[in-house]
């Protein structure tokens, strides 16, 4: 019963939001342009919050977030195209499960690697771990720009195209309650309370008998995988790839946010990346078109100058309170 | 070059370990000096590298003291993202058409390119100038660092910072120092790199300033002769990869050799390794 109502407290907020979207824009109050801004929102909180649980929960400084998120996205995107290109457009009704499918399959593919990756880099602290993933960041790129001399559908440097549009609001509402909610539990679980101590110190958690090295891989795979299904609903949303989609500066992105939300504060995550999308976008129409540019100008100033006056984030340590612990409350 | 960006990176972890993200972008803006104090007020080579050093120093003492002294005892996390927007700051304020503008601008060549041929291996005037000037700033660095009262505090304020500031060290003024001198240096490389690269924008220091920063990584961080070494490596793979390989894979490669020499050694080549108190 409990465990009903919890979930119905959990899911409650966020179906009146994905309703109201679908209704203001059913009634042409809201035009598809901020729709898609409001999709794009979700995904990028989905994409931070993975790495809140890579950073700000577990301490493992990741700059190689937007490498995921890439690998989610053409691994979706190529599973649905394939889809497509074998049966066609008749078998489209059947597409909500292919879409689920790729979306889950992206984020295997980035786990996956993220494990493969983690297994060696993990071995490495704080800085230099940092420089690492940046390099693997910077390798996929690479990648992903040579991707077609592999497989020719996906595009290479002139990006991946004809990829259908799935993502919709529903869609994307729900994969961020399923993200909230998931990373919440993990985060209140003992596997979280191993993760939050190695955060705080290594060593000593190594001396209290957990196994840092195996939890710090978890944290790192599980952190990506979401990133990996951020990336499947984005590339579903745009219909197009392009590898400076996911370069370094794009992690950088990501990591700013969780910053300025909080580490390892998941209310902040989420108020930080509905923030950041809007602001980025909501400058292009306030800002008069001759200082369009003024944008890159005005928003690292809002960084520096937020940074200086709240240096642990946002909201610090307070949270919405269907994300605090159960413990203590 | 990749050695005069990566000192600058290398001095300043080393003394208040943060990786300054804006260092790529004062390089940039060293570059830019430079230009115009060829094209509008037409000094000589050597005033050339003055301004550019000087201006770049300028530039980095004001950065250090509006946005990284007020975070130096808070998380250092909000000290690296506060060097991220500085970085983003930079390259786009000035890319805004008042400033520098977004285009590419042609760097003029301040004296005539002359070959020499010295057993089968061709020379230019430009390699010759640049391995100069290279050499020139790691001399003066060298003797910064190991002979002057300002260089003795800087060791001191790298080892340990509190103490230093104990023992009547000036930190500040010391930090401050350390942030000129390494933004004199990427200045200076920002005049080479406009004499190789004679094209130059403002977005032009975020590659450098990358793979600068991996060379610094890969000599062992912190230490001066680690970067040169790391920048020396990072710059020989790159022209080996365009040679014998694609250009294509050009930016991966460097990032492949710095993961593998992690992996082997995770402080670099020269680093030392800290032990952990508990």
């Amino acid at each position: 019963m409990s465990t009903l109502k919890n979930i119905a407290k959990a899911v409650l907020p966020f179906a009146v939001l994905s309703g109201l979207v679908q209704f203001l824009s059913a009634g042409d109050i809201l035009n598809p342009y901020w729709v898609q801004i409001f999709q794009l929102a979700c995904v990028v909180a989905i994409s931070a919050l993975g790495l809140n649980l890579i950073y700000g929960f577990t301490g493992l400084f990741s700059l190689g977030h937007a490498a995921f998120y890439g690998v989610g996205a053409y691994t979706a995107a190529l599973l649905t195209k394939l889809y497509v290109g074998a049966y066609g457009d008749e078998a489209f009704l059947a597409t909500g499960a292919v879409f689920l499918g790729s979306l889950l399959a992206g984020g295997v593919a980035a786990a996956f690697l993220a494990f493969l990756v983690g297994l060696p880099t993990l071995r490495l602290t704080s800085d230099y771990l940092g420089i690492a993933t940046l390099g693997f960041g910077v390798i996929m790129k690479v990648v992903f720009d040579n991707a077609d001399s592999l497989v020719p559908s996906l595009g290479g440097a002139r990006g991946m195209t004809g990829i259908p549009r799935l993502t919709g609001v529903p869609w994307a509402v729900a994969a961020l309650v399923a993200a909230v909610l998931v990373i919440r539990n993990l985060v209140h679980s003992s596997y979280g309370r191993a993760l939050i101590a190695i955060r705080e110190d290594e060593i000593a958690a190594a001396a209290i008998g957990i196994d840092t090295f195996r939890y710090k891989v978890i944290g790192f795979t599980a952190g990506c995988a979401f990133a990996g299904v951020a990336g499947g609903l984005y590339a579903h949303l745009y219909t197009f790839l392009h590898p400076s989609t996911f370069d370094f500066l794009k992690s950088f992105d990501v990591l700013m946010i969780v910053v300025l939300g909080g580490l390892g504060n998941l209310t902040g995550t989420l108020v930080a990346s509905f923030a950041w999308v809007f602001l980025l976008e909501g400058m292009r129409v306030a800002l008069p078109p001759e200082y369009i540019e003024f944008r890159w100008v005005l928003i690292p100033l809002l960084l520096i100058v937020t940074m200086l006056v709240r240096p642990r984030g946002l909201f610090g340590i307070r949270e919405f309170p269907l994300l605090r612990s159960r413990v203590y409350r | 070059m990749y050695a005069l960006i990566a000192l600058g990176y290398t001095m300043v972890y080393g003394i208040v370990r943060l990786i300054n993200f804006a260092h790529g972008d004062v390089f940039m803006v060293g570059a830019f000096l430079a230009f115009y104090s060829i094209e509008n007020l037409h000094l000589p080579l050597p005033g050339v590298f003055a301004l550019a050093a000087g201006g770049s120093a300028f530039l980095a003492v004001i950065i250090e003291r509006a946005a990284y002294r007020p975070l130096r005892n808070a998380p250092k996390i909000a000290a690296l993202i506060t060097a991220i927007g500085v970085s983003l700051f930079l390259e786009y304020f000035t890319a805004l058409h008042q400033v520098f503008g977004p285009n590419y601008y042609a760097f003029p060549r301040p004296f005539r390119v002359v070959s020499l041929e010295i057993g089968g291996i061709t020379f230019t005037s430009i390699q010759g100038i640049i391995l100069l000037a290279t050499l020139a700033s790691l001399g003066a660095l060298q003797y910064v660092v190991h002979r002057t009262k300002v260089g003795r505090g800087m060791r001191a304020v790298s080892h340990d910072l509190v103490t230093a500031g104990l023992m009547g060290v000036n930190v500040n003024a010391v930090i401050s120092f350390t942030f000129g001198l390494g933004a004199a240096l990427a200045g200076v490389g920002g005049v080479l790199y406009g004499i190789a690269y004679p094209q130059i924008n403002t977005f032009m220091g975020v590659m450098p300033g990358l793979k600068a920063f991996t060379a610094a990584v890969l000599g062992g961080i912190g230490s001066i002769p680690g970067a040169v070494l790391g920048a020396l490596i990072m710059g020989l793979t790159e022209t080996m990869t365009t040679a014998y390989l694609s250009s294509t894979y050009r930016d991966g490669i460097a990032f492949v050799l710095l993961i593998a020499v992690l992996l082997w050694k995770p402080t670099g080549i020269l680093g030392v390794a800290r032990t952990e108190k508990v």
